[in-house]
Order: structure tokens, then sequence, then C-alpha cells
């Protein structure tokens, strides 16, 4: 809690991040209250500009922007965060246990790592959404994206987990009998939270930004309203040549605030956890 | 202030004490949710080190042993404070009062007082050349052109025994003892009056240690230095000290010529340090002490060492013992201070 | 009768040197010797830093495999022990003790859950009473008290009460062999000499065998019935403690003990004026 109170009055980093982060999560909130259905068209006057009637406006399928945008926030960051999430998993397992064992498993599982790491992402996702086609859902999506999203995170994870193999106190919960599960979990786990920690963030970055990218080209379930899904229908019916710019514009400068603000807040959490910049603040 | 200043006219200031400390009382504070912590690392420790001489600093961990030589390098930061007291170096007509004028210490820094710390690490630049670090270290405060002091340095090298072509290698192509070597020629290349080692010896293995430390005599005696050599080893300061003082949980307990202390330690701690070191040839079961060294934020009351003391009496608990002259010469904080027998 | 430890031909190899100048170093050379299972001892090793010393340690504790030549426990080949079961019944058997009470210890995990999960490991003690009592035991065997460790972490204590609740640790399997490998280096001075004591107990009262891996002739000579002296992996000296430690043979080994400086400044000083320089 001191922490907190700490970064938001030292770090402006942090405190701009928090506030663009706070703008995005009310939006998320409101879109819980929506008075219309976010996959509804036609519910209100087409092609409105921003008015008080309509803050953002509406487009040329007779949506409210703002209800809008606050449904595509939310989708886009639940995407986020499942992919997130999801890799974490996958990339903490992979790498306390690869570091902790060592050896010849070890480089076996970091050869598979490697190899997966060179994979490039988004050609691997179009060819799945040409093959699943109609089937293709956002969960779907979600956990094919977090499984290409954990090699570079389980690398780190992996490099801190073999310095504590040798450490005396793994040593000693060995001969007092710990179970491997136990000591990978209860005892190298804390060493590498600050890791997952900043990891985290650049990954939900890069998982809403692959969201965003897929939603634009199409490919993706384009009738739930997400950022690049209403980048794609505002493409759809032309809305830079209609004059409808407020339909590109919002979301626009939404996902911009978006990537500000965790940006912001992954810069200032990093810098507030590694050792050399605590050394500064000590006055060292 | 006006203590301080009563207890200085007290001591006779000899012009040739290098170092004069007086009531020096550093205190880490720290105030977490306006609950004020103190932990009394150094607690009224008044001492003189003189020309020519290695004083010795003995202590276990948590005696403040650390914290008195960061007290005296001048190199405290907060959350640590100087809270009462005085340090000051005298190098030959230039006297420097450390926490008075502190900005007049920076230019004396290598030139009159250098360093010996364990890590031989932490001073050569592990990715650049040995020479490199002679140069940064040493080339402004020497006042030489290049060829003068490169063969100033060579000279001082082959001096100490070394062979100046270290100064072309790297610090990882060299062995741990070579490396401490080589910091203890950069620490006197400027011929300090005074130097502070702190624990210079004790990763090294015996060997090497024992040639470490017939090193910095030598070149001790030969520039007729003045050093404070801190370490928790009782043999090592046997081997290398003239004068030894002893501290116990952020006080002096005993101070005194280092052989006289040995032969006769006046507090019932320094008999035990003593007493307790096993000897090849020596069969005889050496005790320990019960308990532990107390928490410097929560020290017992009156005598630090009471609690642990078999001497102790009901007094011990209730005063603080100040430092007397001792009956072999040096100085003593126990009431009970003629009674121990050397275990 | 049977050996508890024994060394026959102990070797093991090192690759060193870079991706093309691939070489091994030695660091345990043709080792032998052997403990027996009626006498308990204290058998020091002694050497210096790249002594193979403590290679020697991780081989007797089944981290490390000897290149060649066999080590055995109770006369079975440690580096066969495979599987789980098997390795734990070792495990129980022979115990360590590590050199830094400070880093043995996960400043995260609290003491009482070693102590615990040795005990429902090794003693299958499966109720929280048992696991508290085997747990109180082995403290009051060290002279300490499950009362004064239970809840606590590391960074509270001492590194003497760590030392002691790391040796309580390793007895509370009953094990044959403790091996202790610096376990008083980072002890302070004042502390240093109960930990020492405590493995001659242990020897004289619960017939527990230990092998004392130091740099410290003088500890060393103290405690200890058997010493070898090793020197880049040989084993260069070997025999009775008092007599290797008084009347050393090898070149190496007088060094070693001329190096030793005693607690007195009249001798101790002389030593460091009479130094011979070494790499």
């Amino acid at each position: 809690m001191k922490i907190l109170i700490d970064l938001l009055r030292y770090n402006r980093e942090f405190l701009v991040g928090a506030i663009f982060l706070a703008v995005i999560l009310a939006l998320v909130v409101a879109s819980f209250f929506a008075p219309y259905d976010e996959m509804m068209t036609y519910v209100v006057i087409p092609d409105m500009p921003p008015s008080a009637e309509y803050w953002l406006g509406t487009n040329s399928r007779g949506q409210d922007l703002f209800w809008q945008l606050a449904a595509s926030m939310r989708n886009t960051l639940m995407f986020g965060v499942v992919v997130a999430l999801v890799s974490r998993v996958i990339a903490i397992t992979v790498g306390l246990v690869s570091g902790y064992l060592g050896g010849r498993v070890d480089q076996v599982i970091m050869a598979i790592n490697d190899t997966l790491n060179a994979l490039p992402n988004i050609p691997i996702l179009l060819l799945l959404v040409f093959v699943l086609r109609d089937q293709m859902s956002w969960p779907i999506l979600a956990v094919t994206a977090a499984l290409l999203g954990w090699q570079h995170d389980s690398r780190l994870i992996r490099s801190v987990a073999l310095s504590l193999r040798n450490r005396e106190f793994t040593r000693q919960a060995v001969f007092s009998g710990m179970r491997t599960g136990k000591i990978l979990f209860r005892e190298h786990l804390p060493y590498v939270m600050p890791i997952v920690f900043y990891t985290t963030m650049n990954n939900l970055i890069w998982a809403i930004g692959l969201e965003v990218t897929l939603s634009i080209l199409g490919f993706s379930d384009i009738n739930r309203p997400t950022i690049g899904g209403m980048i794609y229908w505002a493409n759809a019916h032309s809305a830079m040549v209609a004059g409808i710019w407020w339909w590109i514009a919002v979301p626009m400068v939404f996902v911009v605030i978006l990537f500000l603000g965790l940006f912001m807040l992954a810069m200032s959490v990093n810098e507030y956890i590694d050792p050399r910049s605590r050394l500064a603040r000590m006055g060292a | 202030m006006h203590e301080v200043l009563s207890k200085a006219k007290k001591t006779a200031v000899a012009p040739k004490n290098v170092l004069t400390v007086e009531g020096l009382k550093a205190y880490y504070i720290n105030e977490h949710f306006g609950v004020r912590r103190e932990v009394r690392a150094v607690d009224d420790i008044s001492l003189t080190v003189q020309r020519n001489e290695v004083y010795g600093i003995a202590g276990e961990s948590s005696s403040g042993k650390s914290s008195l030589i960061k007290t005296l390098a001048g190199a405290i930061r907060p959350p640590m404070r100087v809270i009462e007291g005085s340090v000051k170096f005298d190098f030959g007509g230039q006297s420097i009062d450390v926490y008075g004028e502190p900005e007049q210490l920076k230019p004396a820094r290598w030139r009159h007082l250098s360093y010996i710390m364990q890590g031989s690490m932490n001073v050569l630049n592990p990715v650049r050349r040995v020479k490199h670090s002679f140069h940064d270290f040493a080339y402004r405060h020497m006042g030489l052109g290049g060829a003068a002091f490169w063969s100033k340095v060579r000279q001082h090298l082959e001096r100490l025994g070394l062979d100046p072509d270290v100064l072309e290698a790297f610090p990882h192509q060299l062995s741990g003892g070579m490396r401490q070597r080589i910091t203890i020629a950069l620490a006197t290349v400027c011929e300090p009056e005074f130097i502070i080692a702190d624990e210079p010896t004790t990763a090294l293995d015996v060997l090497v240690q024992q040639d470490v430390l017939g090193l910095i005599k030598d070149v001790q005696a030969r520039m007729q230095a003045s050093i404070i050599f801190v370490t928790h080893d009782m043999s090592v300061h046997a081997a290398i000290t003239d004068r030894l003082a002893i501290m116990y949980a952020g006080r002096l307990a005993e101070e005194g010529a280092t052989q006289a202390l040995f032969d006769n330690p006046q507090h019932p701690y320094t008999a035990h340090l003593i007493g307790s070191l096993p000897r090849i040839g020596d069969v005889r079961v050496r005790k320990s002490l019960p308990g532990k060294p107390p928490a410097l934020s929560d020290p017992p009351s009156g005598c630090r060492f009471h609690p642990r003391c078999p001497l102790a009496i009901e007094r011990c608990s209730r005063e603080v013992p100040l430092m007397q002259p001792s009956a072999t010469g040096g100085r003593v904080a126990c009431f009970r201070a003629g009674e121990v027998v050397a275990a | 009768m049977t050996d508890l430890l024994r060394l026959d031909h102990v070797t093991k190899l090192f690759p060193v040197g870079g991706f093309f100048s691939r070489r091994s170093m030695k660091a345990v050379d043709d080792v032998n010797f052997a403990l027996s299972a009626d006498k308990p001892e204290i058998f020091a090793i002694v050497g210096e830093s790249g002594s193979g010393k403590s290679t020697l340690a991780k081989m007797m504790l089944g981290n490390e495999v000897p290149s060649s030549g066999q080590l055995s426990f109770d006369g079975t080949d440690v580096a066969a022990i495979r599987g789980r079961a098997a390795r734990e019944a070792f495990m129980a058997k022979v115990q360590p003790v590590f050199q830094n009470p400070f880093e043995a210890f996960n400043p995260l995990t609290r003491l009482d859950e070693y102590l615990f999960a040795t005990a429902h490991r090794f003693l299958g003690a499966s109720n929280r009473g048992a696991r508290e009592a085997a747990a109180d035991a082995a403290l009051q065997r060290v002279g300490l008290s499950l009362a004064e460790v239970r809840g606590r972490y590391s960074h509270e204590l001492s590194g003497g009460q760590l030392q002691r609740i790391a040796v309580a640790r390793a007895l509370i399997p009953n094990p044959k062999l403790i091996v202790a490998d610096e376990p008083v280096s980072m002890v302070d001075a004042s502390l240093r000499m109960s930990i020492v004591n405590l493995f001659r107990d242990l020897r004289d009262e619960l017939k527990v065998s230990i092998i004392y891996i130091t740099h410290d002739l003088a500890t060393a000579y103290y405690i200890s019935d058997r010493v070898i002296i090793m020197q880049k992996g040989k084993v260069i000296e070997s025999g009775d403690a008092r007599t290797v430690l008084e009347h050393p043979t090898q070149p190496y080994s007088i060094a070693l003990k001329g190096a030793v400086l005693p607690p007195d400044p009249a001798a101790a000083s002389a030593i460091i004026r009479g130094r011979q320089v070494v790499a």
C-alpha cells in the first residue's frame, strides 16, 4: 500500500499510466450498464457526429460509439488478460522446471523452447483462422496466442531458476525430503515473481496488439465488438471517405491511451523492482 | 556538544596522532509509519591512531565494526547519521575534520587516505586491464606526467615484489591472492599516511593470507603509514597489529597493546575470544559463551556484555562501564577488570 | 564387517576451457579411505580452495557421481542409487550441514518447516504432534527447543543458532553419517566452539560419524580423530589427526601448518615476517 502511494507521488510515469488505465477501466465497468445490446445494429440514428446526446458520435451501422467502445475495451482487455495469464502459467512452469532439473533435460526443453520462439506468430494464427473458419472463437484465439507468447519469458525465468538450483537452501530443502513440486513453487517461485510481474505487462501489450492486428484484417469473430473490430467495420464502410472520421478516431485514440498506460506502468514498475534503481533511491 | 568539548580537553592530543576520534556516536535511524527505530551501531567511541602504527579493530558480526570504519572514512549515508562526536585526521600539518568540514576530505582521499577492501573485484574494474584501475585511482593524485607516473607505478610494484607486467592483465586472469596484492599496491602507490583495511585477508587461503599480511606489514613499515585493520579473526590481529581494540555491540570493550592484550586480557569478553581459539598441540576443551551477540536495535541495559558474562554482578545490568585506564597500560570498560583470568 | 563409507580410487573430472580447447581437470584424483561402521569418528578433510574437498563432499552426498572409482555407503554404490525410494532411504542415513547458515535456509520459509518436512518424510511422522515431538527432540539435542524456533525466519536468529538448527534438522532421520562442509567458517568467533563441541557430543553420544571439511587446521586438530590433507584433488597426507597435524611430513602439509597463525602476537608476527611468496 505504501509502495503504491510512493509510486503515485514520486514516479510521474506511474501516475500518468495509472490515470490512463483508470479511464480504460471506467469504460470497462460502464460496458456492463450499456442501454443497448452491443451486438445489435441500427439501434440509434446512424452517422451522427459527437454531441451532447452521443458523446462519441454514432457509426454507419447505427451503433452508439461510446457503448461500442466500452464493450470493445472489455473484450479486448479480456483477451489480453487471458493470453497473459495462460502464457504466464506455461512460462513459469517451463522456466522453473527446466532451470531446476538442469543438465540434459534443460537442454532438451530449451531446444524446444527456442524452436517455438523462432516460429512466426502472425502466419500461424492466420493459418489457424483459415483452417477453423466459422468455428473460430475468441477463447481459441486467446489460447493459441498464449501458446505462442511464453518462450522468451520462460527463458528469463529459467536463468534465475538455474542460479537458485545450486543455492544451499535448495540443497537443504532436498535433504529435508521436500518434493520437487514444493521446492519449485514454495521455495523458488517468490524469487522469479519480479520477472513474472513485468513480463506480464509486456505480454499484455503484445496480446492486445495481436488482437487488434488480426481484427483489423477481419480474421476474428467480427460481430463481437473489439478495438480492432471497430476499425475493421469503419474501413468496411469507408468511414474516412464518407467523412465519418470519429468512427476511426475513437478506437485509435483509446488504443493509444491503453498502450501508453500499460507501457508506462510496466516501465515504472520495472524501474522500481530493479535493484540498481533501488540503490539509487537509497542515495547510493 | 559541551560534553564533547570537555572530553577533548581531558585527552592530551599528541601531535603524532594521525587520527583522533572523540565520543563518536553514529546511529541508523529508520522511520516507518511514524515509528522511530534507532540502531546504535557506533555508540560513544573515542580512540586515537598514531603515526606508523597498525591499529586493529576486532569484533563479531553486529559488533558495529563495519559501521565504525564507514564513519571514520566519512562514507556514511542515510539512514545512518552521526549524532555526536568528531573524527579528525592530521596528515602532517594538514588537518581534516571529517564531520566539521566534510568537503576537506574529498581531495585527501587516496592521496592521504586509502582503502584495502575484502573483495578485490570491487576495486579492480573487471572488464579493463589492471593498468586502467591504476590510472583511474591514482593518476590525478600523483601530479606526475604520463611517463613519470607509469615508471613510478612499475617501481612501486617491483618494490612490493610484484611483476610490473600484471598491469597488462585483466583481473579475471589473476588468482584471488594476486588480485588482493594488486589492490594493496593500488592503495599504497600514492604513499598515503592512512590506510583503512577492511577484512583484507578474510576470503584468502591460509598460505596466501600469510603472504598478503606480510606484504601489508612490509609496505606499512616502509612508508611509516598508519593502518586501521579490521577483522573478526583474532589470529590475524595477533600477527599484524601493534594495538588492538575489541568492539562489542557498538562499544569498545577493551583497547591496548596487542601483546599485552593477548598476555593479560582485562575484559572477560577479550579473555573469551582469545581463550576459545584452538591451537595445534593443545588438546584442552574450549568452551563457548552462552547466548548470542545482542541486536543493536535493542541492546541490554548497563554493560552490553553482562547477559553472557561469567563474571557479571548486579551492578553490570544497571550501569554502563566507561573506558578506564587498565592495569596493563591500555583501556578497559569493565567493573571487574582486575579479576579476569586468561582462560 | 562392512565399512560405513568406502572410497576406492575415486576420481572426478570436470571439463574446463572454452569451446575449442576442451580439456578436463581432475577435481578429485584417486582418493581412497574408509570409515568403519563400528566405531563412530570425526574424519577431517583439510585443504585450501581448489583442493577438491567440496567436490568430495558432494559425491558423498550423492549430488555428484565419480568419473571413475567407487564410492560406497553401507556396502552399496552411491552412484547406483536410482529412484525416489532408494534415494530417500540413502538421505535418511547421510545428511549434510552446509557452510553458510544464512544461505542454507530460504529467507521466505519458516525454519520449523524444514524440521517438520524432514520428520514427515524420513520418520514417517504423519500427524502434527509426531512431527513436533521429533523436531523438539532434535532441537533439545543441540541445546535449543521448538518453542524458540517455531514460526521464526532465518533473519531473526544468529548464525550460531541457525547452524544448530541445521544440525538438529540433519539429526532427525537418525543418520549414520553427517557431511559438514565448512560448518563454522561463517559463524561468529564466540559461538564457533559451541558448534565444534556439538559435533564431538554427537559422535560420543549418538554414535554418528562426521565428515568435517575445513580449511582450518586448528579446529581440525581440536575435534577430529583422523585427517586427510588434500592438495589439487590428491590426498597428500593422512592418518591420526594429532600425529599428522603435530608432525606433518609432506612439504605442502608442513607449509600449511607453518602458515597457521597462532593466537600469540610474537609467534604470529614472526610467521608473517618470514612469508614465502606463493602464487
